[in-house]
């Protein structure tokens, strides 16, 4: 017993450090009533238990099932090549794991992943055997995230949509070019082939469940993916025309954004540095302003400039380039025009709009709802006098309304400080 | 002013509004006070007549209302009766729109409690840590103690109801407690830390999986904080590394980013520059190859051997100690073993080319011998540019693939030998590509009949390999022998 739980330690150690580099941490979209034979349930919003020091949520038990890998991507840790050293999880092990960490309330479910053993196929099968036992055998009824593997079987793709809330694909880089470099067994039809089986399973699925409440589920919380950033020069414009594409083809729930991370005995072919960190989230408010604000892809960026300005978020570089579509009069223009508006997020514009109709909105009314006067005072008419509306061509507004550049010194600074002094 | 003194819930306040609302007693002639034991001497001036006036003629008020108050009744900011108040009195006299105006001062303030509380109570859900106890009889329960900013337990019990309903379990708070037992909810009394359980064996655990998913290299600290305040930490197992985890971060960043850049240089550093290059220009860059670690232990490059015009190649695995000392590929043991193999199907040596895929001996000092230790995936990696240019040179119409090291550098990492030897296939190399076992493997079968049975498959791969060398008309050139 006392050997099996240092051996356990070990490999959880070995295959939660493995795991750690795919960003998608997402617990929501599912809902699992309790089911009085086992722990679990699943709600509409999901729960981060606990955060780390880089900032990522904890909400899942994320581990890979085995390290041990037949590909070579060159991006990752888990690469054939590379000199990590190797564990493999037991079934038994990851079923253990799970249960007690939920039963304590560290998590809000487990997410699988693998290293490709033997072949896809196989590799499914074993990511379905875990998944199989903590619903049939123990009535887990807790979240699921299960990694799809591209190329393996209709038959697999079928089962695996049976035990998980989640699926994942990961598009792992921008374009077919990138993947060929560096991630040569990987082919950007296959992956796409493995979303459209997901995304059909799961319309499937639904459909039958309007009519029949007990009709089986298949990943009800839909699919993600993930593209890693900075590892090849693809330019934003590229990665987002791709998450759009995306969004569109395949209906997914989430785009995960990873800034290349260095890693141990890395291919000649990747930087040696990750990308500021800035750039991934510049990417996040990008995927925002897509999903939720109306923008187009294709409106982010610009054919000069195909990389998102680093010193401000993409929707004020946005209205700095397009000044003809300002000044919005924040008591009569529509939704759409309203969320295009710098520094107006959803829940604020879903406010004004509904404080105007008894009420004429005034600058300190801004204030009031916490809007950040300096981004969006010359963008807008009010009900009292905005002289900075009237100034919109001048030359230097951009260095008004920007920041200056030095989140990433600040962030540096944050780091350094902390580990002199051991305070956070 | 009168001053009402209530307990601290939210019914207690709704019927004291009522009846308020009902006598008809605007906002700023009241002040609530919460009935704790130190008020208790206070006079409560609500009087009588006001608690028996008719409160079914209360006014309607909107839902949104009712729920925003009962939220803002678990805060424990002592003026938010008032100024639920205030908020109840606008919304019946005139204003019945006032929740929808965000910018007015009253709904910004129950706003903001709201917010406040509501954060609190989802911090519960996901904060909150079990502790397993085994009792007297066997049975086991979970008991948690938590740290919460408001009085949200009740809120939020059900939720622990339906995710743990299978467990008995506790959580308990400052302000009060929540048990169940597998059948019903009940509350009681706030209890002190000291009465939860202090430790849990599973904390380990959960601590070894929060310190490796965490990413030294990368820190944001101000998100960590935004979404788990301090206040929260005392009762959370795995806050206890966060400042280790920071103060080593940047060692271990350094490392990650050293490591990374301790990336073999690789052979192609190493080319002869031209447009074209001969094997004798790529056999004498090879001399001076520092591409990877091994060149610092080996006594020299053994490159490639035999006629540029070979219609065969065999690729082998690296040279062993007797190469390594001669310079030459396949003299030492395993090399016999392939001479013999040769002459028996009639092929001889110096038509053939013979090389390796890696291209220095790495061994390991036992005593006094040198042990053959296979080189490792980024040593192979590093050398491939040579076997690559070999076979780019000459084109061989045959080649064979002794062992796993060279069929996995040349073919690909899937490549198995136990399943994929005998078979022909056309590679990127030559049209007519085999792979088979490493003459050494064939010596190293410790089992006389196993290897009895490898070295007739190595003896009939070749002997393939020979036919069709055989069937490919001989060239009209003459055959270029190189030393």
């Amino acid at each position: 017993m006392e050997r099996r739980v240092i051996d356990l330690k070990q490999k959880l150690h070995i295959l939660a450090d493995a795991a750690k580099y795919d960003a998608s941490c997402a617990s929501s979209g599912s809902r699992r009533a309790g089911n009085r034979k086992g722990i679990g349930s699943t709600e509409s919003i999901g729960i981060c238990h606990s955060y780390t020091p880089d900032g990522r949520c904890i909400s899942l038990l994320k581990i890979l099932l085995t390290n041990y890998c037949i590909y070579d991507c060159q991006y990752c840790v888990n690469r054939i090549s590379s000199d990590v050293p190797r564990a493999r999880f037991g079934v038994e092990d990851v079923v253990y794991l799970t249960l007690e960490f939920y039963k304590r309330n560290y998590i809000e479910g487990l997410f699988l992943s693998s290293g490709i053993i033997q072949s896809p196929d196989y590799t499914m099968d074993q990511l379905i055997g875990v998944a199989r036992t903590l619903r049939e055998l123990h009535h887990y009824n807790g979240y699921i995230h299960l990694k799809a593997v591209p190329g393996a079987s209709e038959e697999a793709m079928a089962q695996i949509g049976r035990y998980a809330d989640r699926l994942s694909a990961n598009i792992e880089l921008p374009t077919q070019q990138d993947l060929t470099q560096l991630a040569p067994q990987k082919k950007r039809e296959q992956i796409e082939t493995a979303m459209t089986q997901i995304g059909t399973r799961v319309a499937e699925s639904n459909a039958l469940r309007r009519e029949s409440s007990k009709a089986p589920l298949y990943a009800p919380a839909g699919q993600s993916t993930q593209m890693i950033v900075g590892a090849t020069p693809s330019s934003d414009a590229t990665i987002i025309a791709t998450a759009s594409d995306l969004y569109r083809t395949h209906r997914l729930r989430r785009v995960y954004y990873s800034a290349f991370s260095p890693i141990p005995h890395a291919d000649g072919r990747l930087p040696a540095q990750s990308p500021p960190l800035v750039r991934e989230h510049r990417l996040y408010q990008a995927d925002w302003l897509m999903r939720f604000y109306g923008f187009r892809g294709e409106e982010l960026t610009s054919p000069d400039a195909p990389n998102l300005d680093l010193n401000m978020d993409p929707k004020l570089a946005w209205a700095l380039r397009h000044r003809e579509f300002f000044p919005v009069d924040l008591n009569r223009a529509s939704k759409a025009a309203l969320l295009r508006v710098p520094g107006l997020g959803v829940r604020n514009v879903k406010r004004i709009l509904s404080v105007r109709r008894f009420h004429r909105i005034r600058l300190e009314d801004l204030v009031k709802l916490r809007i950040s006067l300096t981004k969006c005072r010359p963008f807008v008419v009010v009900e009292d006098h905005n002289p900075e509306a009237l100034r919109l061509d001048r030359d230097d507004l951009r260095q008004r309304v920007a920041r200056p550049p030095r989140q990433q010194q600040l962030e540096l600074f944050d780091a350094a400080t902390s580990a002199a002094s051991g305070e956070v | 002013m009168r001053q009402v003194r209530i307990e601290a819930d939210f019914e207690a306040w709704r019927d004291a509004a009522r009846s308020l609302l009902a006598a008809n007693v605007r906002p700023e002639q009241v002040t609530f006070v919460e009935g704790g034991l130190e008020n208790a001497l206070l006079p409560n001036l609500l009087g009588d007549a006001a608690i028996d006036s008719p409160a079914s003629s209360a006014a309607r008020v909107p839902r949104d209302f009712l729920t925003l108050a009962q939220i803002v009744a678990c805060h424990t900011e002592a003026d938010r009766w008032d100024v639920l108040y205030r908020a109840l009195w606008r919304l019946t006299h005139d204003e019945p729109n006032l929740l929808r105006i965000a910018v007015d001062d009253d709904v910004r303030r129950l706003q903001e409690m709201e917010k406040q509380v509501r954060f609190d109570g989802h911090k519960m859900k996901a904060f909150v840590r079990f502790r397993r106890l085994v009792e007297a009889d066997g049975g086991e329960c979970y008991i948690a103690y938590h740290r919460s900013a408001y009085r949200v337990l009740k809120a939020t019990a059900p939720f622990f109801v339906r995710r743990f309903g299978v467990m008995r379990w506790s959580v308990l708070t400052q302000f009060d407690s929540a048990h169940w037992d597998g059948k019903e909810l009940t509350f009681g009394p706030g209890v002190d830390r000291c009465a939860a359980p202090t430790d849990d064996a599973l904390e380990e655990m959960w601590r070894i999986y929060y310190a490796s998913t965490f990413n030294p290299n990368r820190i944001k600290l101000s998100a960590m904080r935004k979404e788990m305040p301090r206040k929260y930490w005392s009762t959370m197992p795995e806050t206890q590394l966060i400042p280790d985890l920071l103060a080593d971060a940047p060692r271990r960043a350094k490392e990650m980013v050293a490591r990374h850049s301790d990336r073999l240089e690789g052979a192609r550093a190493y080319f002869p520059t031209g447009a074209t290059i001969t094997l004798q220009q790529l056999r004498d860059a090879a001399q001076t190859c520092r591409g990877c670690d091994l060149c610092d232990i080996a006594t020299q490059t053994v490159f490639g051997e035999g006629p540029v015009d070979a219609r065969i190649v065999f690729v082998g695995e690296q040279p062993g100690d007797q190469e390594d000392l001669s310079g030459r590929p396949f003299v030492g043991p395993a090399g016999q073993v392939f001479d013999q193999t040769l002459a028996g199907i009639g092929l001889p040596r110096d038509q053939v080319y013979v090389t390796n895929a890696v291209k220095h001996f790495r061994f390991e000092m036992r005593g006094k011998k040198r042990i053959h230790q296979r080189a490792s995936a980024r040593q192979i990696d590093a050398c491939r540019p040579w076997v690559e240019q070999e076979l780019t040179i000459i084109k061989p119409p045959v080649l064979v693939l002794l062992g796993s090291t060279a069929a996995q550098s040349l073919i690909g990492r899937h490549f198995k030998i136990t399943r994929d030897r005998g078979r022909p296939f056309q590679s990127d190399w030559s049209p007519w590509t085999i792979a088979t076992f490493h003459p050494s493997a064939l010596l190293r079968i410790p089992d006389d009949q196993r290897r009895a049975e490898a070295q007739r498959q190595f003896e009939a791969d070749l002997r393939r390999a020979a036919e069709e060398v055989r069937r490919i008309p001989v060239a009209a050139s003459a055959a270029r022998v190189l030393p």
